[in-house]
């Protein structure tokens, strides 16, 4: 039983430890600030999330202890870290930071241009 | 231009208090874990910095009334009262005590007047950081 368990812990970690380099790769390698967001947001809350959850059933399953403040903490990343992505995304196309060549479409920019005509602030 | 915040409202309105109860359990677990007044009123500051981020000071000042000058003055005077409690009970200044209470809900607990004085130290960072943040990020 035991070594299921630290198995799986192993597990949990490792993936949450792939999913983090994966991120770092991400954006090292992706052309421009979008898919940049995209890549670091997603795989880096996974990684993040996946390495709580196996601090949390170690500590669990090998010490006899369940730790809240580990489970309000992954409650707590999933709910902030894409908000963080979201709001940089944002910011950076409010401020002008061109898309990569490969583009094909921009449905935002008429939207933004609507809104800055109507209200000249 | 006006932007749209729904997305960054919404979250706050959610996020706001985990960020709070966190920073209430910190401030009472200082005692035998790590944690205690200085750590808790960083948190509840880093809370109302984020309703401060998400809405405007106008509406964060109309939801929290206080006069954060004052809070610091309370703080200040909980502690320095904390202290000085111990001179009538014909003991040196800054003499604690605690003993063991039925509470309850809680059964038995130890009450300990260091976190009167641990108290004095959340409202005194709180009122502190809080009056520092609104002066700067007023317009005037």
């Amino acid at each position: 039983m035991t070594v299921i368990a630290n198995f799986l812990i192993v597990v949990t970690i490792l993936v949450g430890l792939l999913f983090t380099v994966v991120a770092v790769i991400g954006v090292l390698r992706l052309p421009d600030v979008y898919t940049r967001a995209h890549a670091a947001s997603k795989s880096a809350t996974l990684g993040v999330l996946s390495i709580l959850v196996g601090v949390f059933l170690h500590f669990w399953w090998n010490k006899d202890h369940i730790s809240i403040q580990l489970l309000l903490a992954i409650a707590f990343l999933f709910i902030t870290s894409p908000i963080g992505g979201h709001l940089m995304g944002r910011a950076a196309y409010l401020s002008g930071v061109k898309p990569t060549k490969l583009t094909v479409g921009d449905d935002l920019a008429e939207v933004v241009k609507k809104a800055k005509q109507s209200k000249p602030e | 231009m006006k932007t749209n915040d729904v997305i960054l409202q919404t979250t706050t309105k959610v996020v706001f208090f985990i960020i709070f109860l966190f920073s209430i359990h910190i401030f009472f677990a200082g005692h035998y874990t790590p944690g205690g007044g200085f750590v808790g009123g960083l948190l509840t500051t880093g809370a109302l910095v984020l309703l401060l981020l998400a809405f405007d000071l106008k509406t964060v000042k109309q939801a929290l009334p206080f006069n954060f000058t004052i809070v610091t003055g309370i703080g200040l005077l909980l502690a320095l009262g904390t202290a000085s409690a111990s001179l009538v009970f014909n003991v040196p200044f800054f003499t604690h005590a605690f003993d063991d209470f039925t509470l309850p809900l809680f059964g038995v607990t130890s009450l300990h007047t260091a976190m009167l004085f641990d108290a004095g130290v959340y409202l005194v960072v709180v009122g502190a950081a809080i009056t520092i943040i609104q002066s700067i990020g007023g317009d005037a």
